[in-house]
């Protein structure tokens, strides 16, 4: 019965792998940018909803009610400021300024907020669980996590692949100069496609930040994990990235049950397994969607 | 009345070759224009100048008298000026439905809609779940025209619509070209295959190092006088 407690915890640990990932696959599938400063930016997220909560006193869901839309706005424009301009010079420099944003914000984080960890109180469903027998119990918070992680992946594939934006998104990664002979610009269908990815990783720090603690370091060990996820999952797959985080949640907390000491290499071993086993990954991309 | 599109004194250049150098033509609604040219002569770079994907060095691109040669590609798409790139260039990732719904992401007021195009290519809604990769390379050009119609475009440029197709399916691509000019459309096309650019256009420019070297109605120019401007016999003797 332990072992399958773990898998189910596992499973549900790969909800919020899924959700810190799909903005990294987003982000590669259309651009084939990795973004280093993907999980500083779920920190500063999270970081900006608890100065909202701590001056205002709103709740955890108005809190990212605000902080989604706004990062998804402030994604916009990074990458229309910044990332654009970088990808101009090849794969290397979108690489060096998304390293240099995540100094630049772990640094500025340890001076507004010290290196103290913070947690968000997400109220009543932090506690409360669902008992399915002596030894298997689920945390609402958890199901609530992997409840929206299916949400906003199944959302973003029904864009992808229905919208008519999301269709241009597709477009642009296959060919952004045959995308700009049908009428899209490319910069700004990339700065929609970060935009999106900066939704989803503010939904998932302030999700992170509420289940445990966050601290201004946390952001290379969830982008860390959040990479593993695309690649085990397949990098640029949508559901390949939900099934990557989930075999990463399972792989960390079966292993964990074995020997705590071995939660997090069990997860690096997994992500090494499907780099030489089948390095296109679990389902690999056939286009974004 | 000026021309719908009128190049002038156009000049581009990829490094330090210099690709066209003071080019100037025209084209009037309704009208069919062809370059022609030998391999390097400039024929798909006038053509990736005017729709916007390279930069001129000097020069002029006008549409309806208005200069677009700042704007970039997705912006003259707007305007009107729609490439057929040389290749096809189609999304491999989407259907054949979804290649064709991009076209329309921009689209113009006009005549050209699914259905439109669809009577052009009878064949099209058969084929519409179908991914493009796996399309046959005269389905696929059939598909490229479709998609650049969809944006109803004014000016039509046609990059090598023949290159690597069958006789007949070029002959199935090149019928199409009535129906497009009559809605008013001006089309310039760049061919490799002479034969092919005389038999459909109303005026050839004959291309060679990025110069216009001939000029005319394919009814005007002699076999003789082709032939000497495409392999630069006339230069060479001088």
């Amino acid at each position: 019965m332990i072992w399958i407690d773990a898998i189910l915890q596992g499973v549900l640990a790969g909800g919020l792998y899924a959700l810190f990932a799909c903005g990294l696959s987003l982000m590669f599938g259309v651009m084939r940018v990795v973004n280093l400063a993907h999980g500083d930016f779920a920190v500063l997220a999270a970081f900006l909803a608890y100065s909202l909560i701590s001056a205002t006193g709103v709740s955890l869901l108005w809190a990212a009610v605000v902080t989604v839309p706004v990062f998804a706005v402030f994604g916009y424009l990074v990458q229309r400021g910044l990332i654009n301009r970088a990808m101009t010079g090849g794969p290397l420099p979108p690489l060096l300024a998304t390293f240099g944003l995540s100094v630049l914000i772990q640094n500025s984080l340890l001076q507004g907020y010290t290196a103290d960890s913070r947690a968000l109180a997400p109220g009543r469903i932090g506690t409360a669980s669902l008992r399915l027998s002596g030894q298997i119990s689920l945390s609402y918070l958890e199901l609530l996590i992997l409840g929206l992680a299916v949400l906003v992946l199944g959302g973003l594939e029904l864009y992808l692949s229905r919208g008519r934006t999301g269709r241009m998104l597709r477009a642009a990664s296959d060919d952004p100069e045959a995308a700009s002979l049908v009428g899209g610009d490319p910069r700004h269908l990339y700065g929609i496609a970060t935009a999106l990815a900066f939704g989803t990783l503010a939904l998932a720090g302030l999700l992170f930040a509420a289940r445990s603690s966050v601290s201004p370091s946390s952001g290379p060990s969830e982008l860390l994990f959040g990479f593993e996820a695309v690649v085990i999952g397949g990098l640029g797959s949508l559901w390949g990235t939900l099934l990557g985080g989930i075999a990463l949640g399972v792989a960390q907390n079966v292993a964990g049950q074995a020997n705590p000491a071995y939660t997090l290499l069990a997860g690096h071993l997994l992500f090494l397994l499907v780099l030489i086993v089948r390095p296109e990954g679990l389902l690999p991309r056939r286009s974004i969607a | 009345m000026s021309a719908l599109l009128q190049v002038e004194d156009l000049s581009v250049r990829h490094g330090q070759l210099l690709a066209l150098s003071g080019l100037t033509l025209s084209v009037d609604a309704g009208q069919v224009v062809a370059v022609i040219g030998a391999n390097g002569a400039g024929k798909s770079t006038l053509l990736e100048t005017i729709a916007g994907l390279l930069p001129a060095e000097h020069g002029r691109v006008l549409l309806n008298s208005e200069n677009v040669i700042n704007l970039p590609a997705h912006r003259r798409l707007r305007r009107g000026i729609a490439l057929v790139p040389e290749g096809r260039r189609l999304f491999p990732s989407l259907t054949v439905r979804e290649n064709l719904l991009t076209g329309q992401y921009r689209r113009r007021p006009g005549p050209w809609d699914l259905a439109a195009v669809s009577e052009l290519f009878p064949w099209l809604p058969e084929r519409a779940g179908q991914r493009a990769a796996a399309l046959s390379g005269g389905e696929q050009q059939a598909v490229a025209l479709a998609r650049a119609l969809l944006g109803n475009p004014r000016v039509l440029l046609l990059d090598e619509l023949s290159l690597g197709l069958a006789p007949t399916v070029i002959a199935a691509v090149y019928r199409t070209l009535p129906g497009i000019v009559t809605q008013g459309t001006a089309v310039l096309l760049v061919e490799q295959d002479v034969s092919l650019a005389l038999r459909h256009a109303d005026h050839v420019h004959c291309l060679l190092e990025g110069s216009i070297e001939l000029s005319g109605p394919p009814s005007q120019l002699t076999a003789e006088q082709i032939e000497a401007a495409y392999f630069g016999v006339s230069r060479e003797a001088t």
